[in-house]
């Protein structure tokens, strides 16, 4: 009886032996991230490479490779890819395999939910990406899935429905998981005040995944019940609106928009002050700011909308919300670079990443900034410039944030420091391909080129070139990413503890690789 | 003053920028690379809008990014830096929130009172209904009993086609060309309802400064008033399907004379079509 117990408390076995059986079967934080982040790796390179298809058919004007249906399956793919497949499991990886290491715990809190949570995945991008073989096509209506646009998808509508569901229900999944690691958790003595701030960015990001994911779930039901059940949910002629949709899925959208950069804050936060040898300027003001940034995420969804015909009361109200978030995020940055200000500074590749982080991001604000302004966004909405705006803050944005986590925790995670030299390449490569690729399109877009259109007119061509030459250039630089990462995998120089000079928090007190249950007995925080 | 010169710097800047790419593609004159002035009050409004906020986030981008330039160039490692300790300063961190705050309170002033503005559609002096279809464009003179389709212009349509060996610069206006253009006439303040017959598209012309959306089973208006004849082109702006890319909008505003000239042509058009086609039912009766 005894020895029953002892043998049930036993949490020093390995992982399972059996490859399959490992990785399909594990509840491990340190798999179960793994799996997330090779899973978005993947998903990174197919969204990527239909990028590739809309960027080579847009480098000159006339329809050379493709035809229209196919280049909106496209643009439309790409996004949802991107999204909900490239951005969203790579945070929730990185959640997995940092937050019981910095809060001082064995493992996430719910181990099964985990397991749950990431398996649903595979499943939901191979319904969705079955749906360009099928006859018709895949869905061609934008990721935004406007009706009664999107009513017109064929026979890849309800697969597209039910894939967002799955992938809500994964999302919704993580989130819980998040939320019950960081309440029940953290080590003793670890406030939620004393709390790293990755940990803080993902409290808040579960929340807001929680709070809109079912608001989509409700919205996609909706087209469904307007397609296949005679509902008019989103049809005029049966006493419907089609603009209420837009207003449902904006409210889901916009805090959307937030958890894909929120995470990205809490990386940059940990990276800055390590190669600055520094600690973060305004650790609680940075909490504020996050909070701030998430409350005001809920009411200012219609800036989406400002020429739907909108109330003027509306448009009022919905652009000094908008504006609004500036002050929040300004304090953020003004934060970082405060944290630079009188450091020690040195310029590892995380570093770099996370720097052109702060750098591109501020443009994407800045851009957001002008966008805010409702007579103005007249002249911007749908056009490049917001295509521009938007990748400003996504991909050097965002992603830069996932790659400077990779780089900056990988020695931890692997117990090999990477190639220190073919990092550094990869950033500059992929900073000045996606400038390239970028900052022409605020031009286009000013100049008066809509989004979503397959060819243009031709005094759009100068500055699609260029961006068309930078895409494939930042495309291709990532291969060199996936090299680095695997031959960081397979072997390399040893990594310590520390790994970084200025590193701190718990996750570096533990060895590099951490034991398989991350802190067995709770750590002290003083 | 000092802001026209600002522009000047500006433009010259972005042109130098823009020039420094142009050598991948054919040279184009007059490359476009900031929204237009437009040619009515309101675009004019819009658009010196839009520059006072490119300039405000020029400006707060300077200190911003010279601080941190200046940082990482200052306070490096590899020249020896030691790291300070600090990492909070109250005083610091409410100017930082205050003065961007107070900025935004002084930009939301211009911007609500352009907003109102464009809100007014009373007053005007006649009225446009335009209808969004897959993928052209209805346009119907209230009042006048004119009215007619406007699709892309057969040329383009024929060079766009999917491995068309027709040169591009051949086509007239490639892609911003249609077959009937909408013509109104200047310096009258136009009112225009829009809706469409079956999903959404989006009406937009960048030289006046306007863009709404075509929603089926809903009514929107807006209004403008040019104050220069030309041509003007735009596009469909809001995804509506397979040839989304396809349905260009070109407005043609011509001097109230030249305007009436035109409308009477149209009428005139009109008559001898009832004429003909009762002539024909004539014919058939007998």
């Amino acid at each position: 009886m005894s020895e029953q117990v002892l043998g049930h408390d036993e949490h020093d076995h390995g992982p399972d032996p059996q490859f399959l059986r490992r990785w399909i079967t594990t509840t491990n934080h340190k798999d179960l991230g793994a799996l997330y982040l090779w899973f978005s790796l993947l998903m990174f390179l197919v969204g990527g490479a239909m990028a590739l298809v809309i960027r080579a058919e847009l480098f000159q004007p006339g329809m050379q490779l493709v035809r229209p249906e196919f280049f909106n399956q496209m643009t439309t793919m790409h996004a949802l890819v991107m999204i909900f497949g490239g951005v969203m499991p790579a945070f929730v990886g990185l959640s997995n395999w940092l937050l019981p290491v910095m809060l001082g715990a064995p493992d996430m809190a719910l181990p099964r939910l985990n397991n749950w949570g990431f398996w649903i995945l595979p499943f939901a991008f191979t319904l969705l990406i079955s749906t360009l073989f099928m006859p018709g096509g895949a869905p061609a209506g934008g990721w935004t899935m406007y009706p009664p646009l999107v009513l017109q998808t064929g026979l890849a509508f309800p697969f597209l429905i039910f894939s967002v569901h799955l992938l809500g229900v994964s999302s919704i999944m993580g989130g819980i998981n998040v939320i019950a690691t960081i309440l029940n958790l953290r080590a003793p003595g670890m406030t939620l005040m004393k709390m790293p701030l990755f940990a803080w960015s993902w409290l808040i990001t579960a929340f807001l995944i929680i709070a809109v994911m079912p608001v989509l779930a409700g919205a996609v039901t909706m087209l469904l019940m307007d397609k296949y059940f005679g509902t008019s949910f989103f049809n005029a002629a049966g006493g419907g609106d089609p603009v209420l949709f837009q207003h449902v899925f904006w409210f889901f959208g916009h805090p959307e928009v937030y958890i894909l950069i929120l995470p990205a804050f809490g990386i940059v936060s940990h990276i800055i002050p390590t190669f600055s040898r520094k600690p973060l300027f305004g650790h609680a003001s940075m909490v504020y700011a996050m909070s701030a940034i998430a409350f005001l995420s809920f009411i200012v969804w219609a800036h989406h909308m400002f020429t739907v015909g909108l109330p003027l009361a509306a448009e009022l109200f919905f652009m000094f919300a908008t504006m609004l978030i500036a002050v929040p995020t300004g304090v953020k940055v003004f934060n970082w670079t405060a944290t630079m200000w009188r450091g020690s500074l040195s310029f590892e590749t995380p570093m770099l990443f996370a720097l052109g982080f702060v750098f591109m991001f501020t443009i994407g604000g800045f851009s957001g900034l002008m966008l805010a302004m409702a007579p103005a966004d007249f002249q911007y909405q749908d056009t490049y410039f917001v295509v521009a705006h938007f990748h400003y803050v996504l991909v050097p944005g965002a992603v830069y944030s996932i790659m400077a986590a990779v780089y900056f925790w990988l020695p931890k995670w692997t117990g090999h420091m990477y190639d220190e030299r073919l990092g550094k390449l990869h950033f500059w490569l992929s900073t000045i391909g996606v400038n390239l690729t970028f900052f022409p399109m605020h031009f286009s877009g000013l100049a008066g080129m809509p989004r979503r259109i397959p060819d243009y007119a031709l005094q759009f061509t100068t500055f699609n070139q260029i961006s068309s030459v930078g895409a494939f250039m930042f495309g291709f630089s990532q291969l060199l990413f996936v090299y680095i990462v695997i031959k960081c995998v397979r072997g390399g120089e040893k990594a310590t503890a520390q790994v970084w000079e200025g590193a701190e928090g718990l996750e570096w007190t533990l060895p590099s690789p951490p034991p398989y249950h991350s802190f067995t007995i709770p750590p002290l925080v003083t | 003053m000092i802001c026209m010169r600002m522009r000047g710097v500006m433009e010259s800047t972005l042109v130098a920028a823009a020039m420094t790419g142009a050598g991948i593609g054919s040279a184009h004159a007059g490359l476009r690379y900031n929204m237009p002035e437009g040619v009515s009050e309101i675009s004019r409004s819009v658009y010196s809008l839009h520059m006072a906020m490119f300039w405000v986030c020029v400006a707060i981008g300077a200190l911003v990014f010279g601080a941190m330039i200046y940082s990482i160039v200052r306070f490096r490692k590899s020249a020896g830096a030691q790291p300070a300790n600090f990492h909070e300063n109250t005083a610091i961190e409410l100017i930082w929130t205050a003065i961007p705050f107070a900025i935004l309170v002084i930009m939301t002033i211009p911007a609500a009172g352009l907003l109102i503005k464009m809100d007014d559609t009373s007053q005007s002096d006649m009225t446009i209904k335009i209808t969004g279809y897959q993928w052209k464009w209805h346009y119907d003179y209230l009042d006048q009993d004119v009215s007619f389709f406007s699709a892309l212009a057969q040329d383009s349509n024929a060079a766009r086609q999917l491995g068309a060996q027709i040169d591009l610069k051949s086509v007239d206006h490639y892609l911003l060309n249609v077959d009937h253009p909408v013509v109104v006439p200047v310096g009258k303040k136009i009112r225009f309802l829009i809706t469409s017959n079956d999903v959404i598209h989006s009406w937009w012309v960048s030289d006046l400064a306007v863009k709404k959306d075509a929603i089926p089973g809903f009514i929107n208006e807006f209004w403008t008033r040019i104050d220069v004849p030309g041509i003007y082109r735009g596009q469909c702006a809001e995804l509506c399907g397979r040839d989304h890319g396809f349905m260009p909008i070109v407005v043609e505003a011509k001097t109230p004379e030249d305007y009436a000239a035109w409308l009477d042509a149209q009428h005139a058009a009109k008559a001898q079509q009832t004429a003909m086609v009762n002539g024909a039912a004539l014919a058939a009766a007998r």
